[in-house]
């Protein structure tokens, strides 16, 4: 598009995000590979898929800031379109493995031969092309959302009851893929994938280039953000969160607003995904569970909601934390780590990380120059007076 | 992935709506007649009927809970009457649309509390009333115009905000508030104008400069509505009142007849 | 008077009777017939059997019985006949005199299967003279199901002689059995048998009607047909009560649970996500106080949960408390934050618990007068579930009269309906915001307590998400503007449930093309999808307040 676009989209913070993103997207995967292994800065694979994981969990939080933080859709569900996005991949790494399964049949995945599957169910055809999986990718959780949506929108579900329901969609969705007759692995979900696009999945090549992949994606989704909620429908998602019936009352509808920002948050969601399972090797329906989204609410809590950055930020930190807690031996103090990290953030934090920098670094320039008017937010605006009733 | 544009109008409606033009009900600008409203069994509008002409100004004034908002309710389509027909143009029957609809058909409101997008910038608030295009896709790829500039800038000199206008509105005094909405209301420049109590918290000097700027507005062929309790300012306004009371309209003329009504100085006074 | 004579006129012919038959059988057919045992001849033995069991000797029973298990002896050379009683001590069959050991030469009488069947039945005609009614009943019982037509005259003996109204009703059934399946019966006597079977009604009854051999005249088909669909129609009556039973008894413990919530989203205005950790808690200190008794004061332990229902209330309460001034005041207004502390809060409890009492199941046991179960017509219920409705009841009776009596009632109703106007009129609603909170979380300690009554242990999953959720449903259904609304939401989705268990199988199937062993689950999903359509119609419940309040 036009410069204008771009220097809208690119302020100074965006850019030094996605400067740092890219460069860690490039020289982590080289220092992986590039350095022999005996090298004090080279990094080992494992640890190349483990920030992978981080990465798509940012993605998955900048999904969920887009509708919490500048729509005020607290999504509980959000957890379900990911692990959708996963389960379309997931699907396709299954049909990669072909006839090298245990049992050796070229068309049914394991799961099926060893559940009696006759022939494949019609739901799994074209996951053998990765075009169509990667369509999948995008549809599966944009047709969930857009369904969803467009029944809780319409009949103006919001608030809390909105949160309350999307926990029971994607509570529901586990108690279906659980089955073992839904089709999907059951229990144990879909696992044990050989290569992705012809390569290896266990490579350490093919593992940086999903790294780096994943850092792409989350520089993209950041751009289609920013894109967002620095235009125009930025501000009229802002007034819908700050006051949803006024913005009725000028004349936007504000139903479609909330179901397109919810489809498209959705979709990146299931993106996030789609790259994170490569990474991890396995998807099940544990990923439904109502406790991972509400999780990645926190996420979003932690870093600032509002603040793309800050979202971004959150999930990479807490998800640091947990790996850091849950290895050594305070491992049975994690829960009551994020117990306490709920109530904390909540109660003291409430801006979040990013967002607190932010208001402080306000305060600091419109005291160096008192009677500057100008004093606008860094990263989106931030509700400034959130005791409001 | 653009989201389709949600419609509320069904076909029934839309078909109802055709006839309700062909035949072009009243010729009034607003039209109300027979309206009851009722919440768990407490009637807050009682058979309440009032025509506004084109063009015209109006005063309602009324006791507390005499059903001024919930009137204005009624018309924006917050509150859907259980009885009686409400038309916009003698064309449009309000009943049947809902909020976004009767707003694009050049229906505004100001608040009784006043409601600005407080962590927006005056600047913004104002670009987002301005009366061009709604839609997701609109929005999504907008670029701001030169008309919608100058648009802005000029309310913003109207309602005295040129000097604020990068700060947000949520820092604005309470008055302030009620002159930004009121240049929302400008900046979406509707047909019908309903204000509700505009002047409170207002100084004697920003009533006065209030009553002005409805006037003018008023002269610029707007119908305008508004409730007030403040008697000057009804008196500045120098327009037709109607008197609202327990839902139903109680007396209706200049101002000097209302005041004088018994009826009228019975409720206000008790007797 | 006269009553007394009665009985003393009753007591004197039972000791009569009782003499009759204490006093020893002559030597006759009996004697006779036991000496045939040793002749190792089916026929002979099949003979013996028959008199002895016709005989009304005292020692039939004995004789027969040790027969069909293979303690009866006989020795060919002396015809003397022994057996071994199941206490291991031999006697003379004739006689009943003790000896020493059975000798050598005896061998146990054998058996075929004709014998035995013939054995089985004349048993159970044996004990129809039983003197103890209950015995009688079984046993008419057993002829019931058994319907031997050699049994008829012992039958007809037996109900002549029988003044125990149940014994007779059991004779009479019996009897009607016998009749129905007799060939020479007529035609008019097989209907009336048909129609005491019928008034029986039972599973055992439908049975004896469904396997009626083919070869009926028409009239007797009939009748049997119409009888069947009689009782299976009252029977499905009898499983859906068992069922509405059931779902109440449960559904009980959810309710509390459910009013619990609907009184701390009076406070917050929005849904508790540490609710269950409340009903967790009393769950715990059930299990705390059943501890302490077990190993302390054993004979307190049938009043563990009297003790229990109240600490639980006092425990979870006090927390709630707690909690209230700790961190929901901070977060009022703030209605989505509200949900996720109070998520971070549950995470915090549970592993609280789980660190003090480890991952695994606890043990809880029922007080005396709560185990057990009766029967009421066609349907059990158990003590447990009855209490557990009956402490509900109290605690919902409790509640509503403080809500409505007490001042304290009034302030709370006050306070939640218009916090700022309560204000204004003196009430000190931070402190009666505490108190309710710590109400709603004190009424969850109940469910808990009483819940772990309905299965004999606790776990951390005591109320896991899935509970949680069905009470958020509950309350969401039944709105939360008046307190009864839970009750009713309750009460709308059991039976929602219930019914959608039961219909999803097939739905499902029909809809997908899969084996229909979906069952309860697709129950549950098919019942959250339509929540989520009932929250488009009512998104304030069912029974919820409308009004400016609410809006806000
Ligand atoms: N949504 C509503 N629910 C319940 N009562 C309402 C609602 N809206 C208005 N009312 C009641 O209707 C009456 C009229 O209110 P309103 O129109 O605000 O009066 P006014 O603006 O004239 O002071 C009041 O008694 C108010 O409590
Ligand atoms: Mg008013």
């Amino acid at each position: 598009m036009t410069p204008h676009f771009l220097t809208r989209t690119l302020d100074r913070s965006a850019t030094i995000f996605i400067l740092i993103v890219a460069a860690v997207g490039i020289v982590l995967p080289l220092l992986n590979l590039l350095l022999p292994a005996d090298s004090p800065l080279q990094v080992p694979t494992y640890l190349i898929s483990l920030f992978g994981k981080y990465v798509c969990y940012a993605i998955l939080a900048l999904s969920i800031d887009l509708i919490w933080g500048y729509c005020g859709i607290l999504s509980l569900g959000h957890g379900a379109f990911f692990a959708l996005g996963g389960y379309a991949m997931g699907m396709y790494l299954m049909r990669q493995i072909g006839s090298r399964g245990v049992y050796g049949n070229p068309v049914l995945p394991d799961f099926m031969v060893f559940l009696n599957y006759k022939e494949l169910p019609w739901y799994w055809y074209g996951f053998d092309m990765f075009w169509f999986a990667a369509l999948m990718v995008l549809l599966a959780p944009g047709l969930l959302a857009f369904g969803f949506g467009w029944l809780a929108f319409r009949s103006r579900v919001t608030g809390v009851y909105l949160s309350i329901i999307t926990q029971a969609m994607t509570y529901a969705l586990l108690l279906a893929f659980f089955r073992n007759d839904f089709g999907f692995g059951g229990n144990n979900g879909l696992t044990d994938f050989k290569d992705i696009l012809g390569f290896n999945i266990q490579a350490d090549g093919t593992r940086a280039a999903l790294f780096a992949l994943s850092c792409l994606g989350l520089i993209g989704a950041f751009m289609i953000c920013r894109f967002i909620v620095t235009s125009k429908l930025g501000k009229v998602l802002i007034a819908v969160r700050d006051a949803e019936s006024r913005t009725r009352f000028l004349g936007y509808r504000v139903e479609s607003y909330k179901l397109f920002v919810f489809t498209l948050s959705a979709c990146m969601a299931g993106v996030a995904g789609a790259l994170y399972v490569p990474q991890v090797g396995i998807i099940n329906p544990g990923e439904f569970a109502p406790g991972n989204s509400i999780e990645a609410v926190i996420w979003v809590a932690v870093g600032g909601r509002g603040t793309l950055v800050g979202a971004a930020l959150g999930a990479v930190v807490v998800n640091y934390a947990k790996t850091v807690f849950t290895s050594g031996a305070l491992a049975p103090y994690w829960l009551f780590m994020l117990g306490a990290l709920f109530i904390l953030v909540t109660l003291l934090l409430p801006k979040g990380i990013i967002g607190t920098v932010n208001a402080w670094l306000d305060g600091r320039k419109a005291r160096d120059n008192a009677n500057a008017d100008s004093a606008e937010a860094e990263d989106g605006i931030i509700k400034p007076d959130l005791e409001k009733a | 992935m653009v989201a389709a544009e949600l419609t509320a109008i069904d076909p029934q409606v839309a078909a109802r709506e055709a006839e309700a033009r062909q035949k072009r009900i009243t010729s009034a600008q607003l039209y109300l007649d027979g309206v009851h409203v009722s919440f768990d069994g407490f009637h807050a509008i009682n058979n309440l009927s009032m025509v506004l002409a084109p063009g015209e100004m109006r005063a309602i004034i009324g006791p507390n809970g005499a059903g001024k908002t919930t009137m204005m309710d009624i018309i924006t389509g917050k509150t859907k009457p259980d009885e009686g027909d409400v038309y916009f143009d003698g064309t449009h029957d309000l009943t049947l649309l809902d909020e976004t609809e009767i707003a694009k058909l050049g229906i505004g409101r100001k608040f009784q509390k006043p409601t600005v997008f407080e962590s927006q910038t005056i600047q913004d608030n104002l670009l987002l009333a301005l009366n061009v295009d709604h839609s997701v896709r609109g929005t999504l790829f907008w670029r701001g115009s030169r008309g919608e500039a100058e648009r802005i800038d000029r309310v913003l000199e109207t309602i005295r905000l040129t000097d604020a206008r990068d700060s947000l509105a949520g820092n604005l005094s309470h008055g302030q508030k009620q002159w930004l909405e009121i240049g929302m209301l400008l900046a979406q420049d509707p047909k019908v104008l309903l204000v509700d109590e505009p002047v409170a918290g207002m100084t004697d000097v920003e009533t006065h400069q209030t009553a002005e700027l409805l006037k003018a507005i008023n002269r610029d062929n707007k119908t305008v509505m508004v409730v007030e309790h403040d008697m000057t300012f009804v008196r500045e306004l120098g327009v037709k009142v109607t008197c609202l009371h327990e839902g139903t309209v109680l007396a209706e003329g200049t101002i000097d007849d209302v005041s004088q009504n018994d009826r009228v100085v019975e409720v206000y006074l008790g007797r | 008077m006269n009553y007394f004579f009665e009985r003393c006129r009753a007591i004197a012919l039972a000791c009569l009777l009782l003499a009759a038959t204490a006093i020893p059988a002559l030597a006759g057919p009996f004697e006779d017939a036991i000496a045939k045992f040793a002749n190792d001849d089916f026929s002979d033995t099949d003979e013996a059997v028959g008199i002895i069991a016709s005989s009304g000797n005292p020692q039939a029973f004995a004789i027969i019985s040790a027969l069909q298990e293979g303690r009866l002896f006989a020795d060919p050379d002396s015809k003397k006949v022994y057996l071994t009683g199941t206490d291991g001590k031999s006697a003379d069959a004739a006689t009943g005199a003790a000896v020493a050991e059975v000798p050598a030469s005896a061998a146990a009488v054998r058996l075929n299967n004709r014998l035995r069947r013939n054995i089985e039945s004349a048993l159970g005609g044996l004990t129809l003279m039983s003197p103890d009614p209950a015995k009688r009943i079984a046993s008419a019982q057993s002829v019931f199901k058994s319907h031997e037509a050699a049994l008829l005259p012992v039958i007809d003996a037996a109900l002549e002689k029988e003044t125990n109204k149940a014994a007779r009703t059991a004779f009479a059934e019996a009897r009607a059995a016998i009749l129905l399946y007799k060939e020479d019966a007529t035609e008019a006597e097989k209907i009336e048998s048909i129609a005491i079977i019928k008034s029986r009604g039972d599973q055992d009854a439908l049975a004896l009607l469904t396997s009626l051999p083919p070869d009926q005249t028409l009239g007797v088909t009939r009748t049997a047909a119409s009888a069947i669909t009689a009782i299976k129609s009252r029977q499905t009556l009898w499983s859906i009560s068992q069922n509405a039973w059931y779902g109440l008894s449960l559904g009980s413990v959810l309710l509390l649970a459910a009013i619990g919530l609907a009184i701390t989203f009076g406070v917050m205005g929005v849904i508790n996500m540490a609710h269950g950790e409340m009903v967790m808690i009393g769950a715990y200190v059930t299990f705390v106080v059943q501890d302490v008794i077990r190993t302390s004061y054993p004979g307190l332990f049938d009043y563990s949960l009297l003790m229990a229902v109240p600490l639980a209330f006092l425990v979870a309460g006090i927390l709630g408390i707690i909690i209230e001034r700790t961190i929901i005041r901070f977060l009022y207004g703030r209605p989505l934050e509200t949900l996720l502390a109070t998520w971070g809060l549950s995470l915090v409890l549970q592993q609280a618990v789980r660190t003090m009492f480890g991952p695994t199941n606890r043990e809880v046991g029922n007080p005396s007068w709560m185990s057990g179960a009766f029967e009421l017509g066609q349907i059990t219920i158990t003590y447990n579930r009855l209490w557990i409705l009956c402490f509900t009841l109290a605690v919902f009776v409790i509640l509503l009269a403080m809500l409505r009596y007490t001042s304290m009632g009034l302030e709370m109703r006050a306070v939640t309906q218009n916090r700022r106007m309560a204000a204004s009129m003196g009430i000190a609603t931070s402190r009666v915001d505490a108190l309710t909170f710590g109400l709603g979380s004190g009424i969850a300690g109940i469910a808990g307590a009483l819940f772990t009554q309905t299965n004999a242990y606790v776990t951390l999953t005591v109320f896991d998400f899935e509970n949680s959720a069905k009470v958020m449903v509950m309350l969401i259904l039944g709105g939360t503007g008046r307190l009864y609304g839970a009750f009713l939401g309750a009460a709308v989705y059991m039976v929602l449930e219930d019914y959608f268990s039961k219909l999803s199988p097939t739905f499902w199937q029909f809809g997908i093309g899969l084996e229909p062993v979906a069952g309860a689950v697709l129950g549950k999903i098919a019942i959250l999808v339509l929540i989520i359509l009932f929250i488009q119609k009512r998104p304030r419940g069912l029974f919820a307040l409308k009004g400016r309040a609410i809006e806000a």
